[in-house]
């Protein structure tokens, strides 16, 4: 009798034990991790993967094909592709991990200050969300750094004015469902002030979405930076970056096609690990999901 | 510790408080001159039905009302400020050290992604200028007084980790942290079973007797109400109806419509044939009932009822009714107990 009730607490004891989100059951977080941890690695470790500079030039041994000294060949300037392509990495996916967090924090201030009080904060926010979303995040991106002139810093500036937007928004619809609820009123009534409400009762529990996106953000901010430094505008060599390999390999493409294509395949496989990274979060912190 | 106001002198009134909420239909008159007292260490029942405007009244005190709601007219004095004039940030030093609420829902008052500790530690940090450890040493101080086993432990836990009862005890010590002078109590527990609720009652009651803390209780239960308060006032349709102490009141009730609520209440030491009903339905509060706004569903109503908008009258030393013909509730009564 004892040991079929002992058994009956310890039962419900179980049960009753929080249920830590199991991370490693999802197939898509874990492909995306290890994908990414692997070019993390090799990029940051680029050093140890390969022995050759990425701007040393050897005009003795230009446009080489795929060998066992030159993995994925040389350049025009004889410059080892597959150590430019780690270095490349390096660039791109520094800026884009930095691009990603000032919009990110911005839209995140703003998004927040526009639900929470609503009125004509949320106004003015809101409108000027509005213009920048009638333009096409691209050509919006372009002009701006052409404006701004090239360079990491126009970026990182041109990123964050256009991206805010979409964190803004979101928060902004995150908030006013949220700031309903009654531990937002319990606070209130708590006498807390309007900056501590929000930043200690509200944002912890509407963040999620935003980290969400920002994977997914990150995918098209490398993309960004890619396509301006193709365009000329983003990284200026002799800095090694992905956008430029491709351009500077177009004119060899008939010859030494691995010289565009292989960059453009990094470029790839690390949005596809970015992507399954955050549809992965997107599974396991959606709440009522087991 | 603050000095607690004389006994017997009212520390909170409310004068003619009267709130509007702008909806699709037209202007709705939640709270339509509304006055109450209250003395220090007393507590005040405010029973009705819902949507009697009960709970706005007591957000309505402490300026927490939702964005389509506004306070039109009235006073809410305390220690002689007028907190519906307050700005806000004044109005943030009295919320918390001064006045503090009990919300009807434990599950969705807590903030569901801190730790419950925390949570009560806040008020003390912000109000009392304590530090974090001192802070966090009087939230488990307070978790053992509401009766949370195992205090130190369950500091770190989340809100989703506890039941009801026990978040409803939480609740309690949030509103007990800052020491207040006034809790308000909003339903507090009617999300609860019933053999929980008496045991919250009793430590709200045991809690605010201690440290001589004034309760304002909101509920639509009446014997909830008799276990708690002293006083009693009775809402309908947004206006107080009658008012005295709840022994005098619930036996005696002055208005049809106290009357009708005693009477539809279930009551376990006088099992009663059947329980009446009030008949109808609360009027709607866009365009309420011309003279008493309980007319048209009272069997005692007169010509006059139709046309008079009755006041709150003292009908004696401890007790006010709004009803124009409240003997008639009295013979009833007595002819009933003749006929018992």
């Amino acid at each position: 009798m004892s040991a079929i009730s002992l058994a009956g607490t310890a039962g419900t004891a179980e049960r009753a034990q929080p249920r830590r989100a199991r991370w490693y059951r999802q197939p898509a977080l874990l492909a995306g991790a290890v994908l990414l941890a692997i070019i993390l690695f090799m990029v940051i470790g680029a050093p140890l993967v390969t022995s050759y500079n990425p701007d040393t030039q050897n005009l003795n041994a230009t446009l080489q094909g795929i060998s066992g000294q030159h993995w994925l060949g040389t350049d025009q300037e004889g410059r080892d592709t597959f150590t430019r392509l780690l270095y490349g990495g390096r660039t791109d996916l520094q800026i884009a991990f930095l691009a990603v967090l000032f919009p990110f924090v911005l839209g995140t201030i703003l998004g927040s200050l526009a639900g929470y009080f609503g009125g004509w904060v949320d106004i003015i926010i809101m409108r000027l969300v509005d213009i920048v979303v009638a333009f096409p995040f691209f050509v919006l991106i372009i002009a701006l750094v052409f404006v701004l002139g090239p360079g990491p810093r126009s970026i990182y500036i041109a990123i964050t004015l256009v991206g805010w937007v979409s964190y803004a928004r979101i928060i902004r619809g995150e908030i006013l469902v949220a700031k309903r609820q009654e531990y937002v009123l319990a606070a209130q009534s708590g006498g807390l002030s309007n900056l501590r409400i929000m930043a200690r009762h509200l944002l912890p529990n509407v963040i999620t979405q935003a980290i969400i996106y920002a994977m997914s953000d990150i995918v098209q901010d490398i993309l960004a930076i890619v396509t301006l430094s193709y365009l000329g505008l983003g990284i200026q060599p002799p800095t090694p970056d992905w956008g430029t390999m491709i351009s500077d390999g177009q004119n060899f493409l008939t010859t030494h096609w691995q010289l565009t294509t292989i960059p453009g395949i990094a470029v790839i496989i690390t949005g596809l690990a970015l992507s399954l990274i955050g549809d992965g979060l997107a599974d396991l912190l959606r709440p009522g999901q087991s | 510790m603050s000095e607690r106001g004389v006994p017997g002198q009212a520390m909170l009134e409310v004068d003619d408080l009267r709130v509007q909420i702008a909806t699709r239909r037209g202007i709705v008159r939640a709270v339509d001159g509304v006055s109450l007292e209250v003395e220090a260490g007393e507590a005040v029942g405010l029973v009705g039905e819902s949507g009697s405007g009960k709970s706005m009244t007591l957000r309505a005190i402490l300026g927490v009302l939702p964005p389509e709601a506004t306070i039109t007219s009235g006073r809410v004095v305390l220690d002689g400020a007028d907190l519906v004039e307050l700005p806000r940030a004044q109005l943030n030093k009295i919320r918390g050290p001064k006045i503090a609420m009990i919300f009807q829902e434990p599950m969705s008052a807590l903030n569901p992604v801190m730790r419950v500790g925390p949570q009560i530690a806040e008020g003390p940090q912000v109000h009392l200028g304590m530090n974090r450890a001192r802070a966090a040493e009087r939230a488990v101080e307070l978790m053992r007084r509401v009766g949370i086993p195992d205090p130190e432990r369950r500091f770190r836990s989340y809100p989703h980790e506890f039941s009801g009862g026990m978040r409803q005890r939480v609740m309690i010590a949030i509103a007990l942290s800052c020491d207040p002078e006034l809790i308000l109590c909003d339903e507090p527990t009617t999300a609860l079973d019933v053999t929980i609720q008496d045991q919250i009652l009793r430590l709200l009651a045991r809690l605010c007797r201690e440290s001589n803390t004034s309760l304002v209780f909101v509920t639509h239960d009446l014997p909830v109400v008799a276990q708690v308060c002293r006083q009693l006032a009775v809402m309908y349709a947004g206006q107080i109806v009658e008012r005295g102490t709840v022994q005098d009141v619930l036996t005696r009730p002055c208005h049809p419509y106290t009357l009708g609520l005693v009477r539809s209440a279930p009551d376990v030491d006088h099992v009663r044939a059947s329980l009446v009903p009030i008949p109808g339905a609360p009027p709607s509060l866009v365009h309420p009932p011309a003279g008493c706004r309980f007319h048209p569903r009272c069997k005692f109503a007169e010509e006059d009822c139709t046309v008079t908008d009755p006041r709150l009258r003292m009908i004696d030393a401890h007790r006010s009714t709004a009803c124009l013909h409240f003997e008639r509730c009295l013979d009833e009564l007595r002819t009933e107990g003749a006929d018992r």
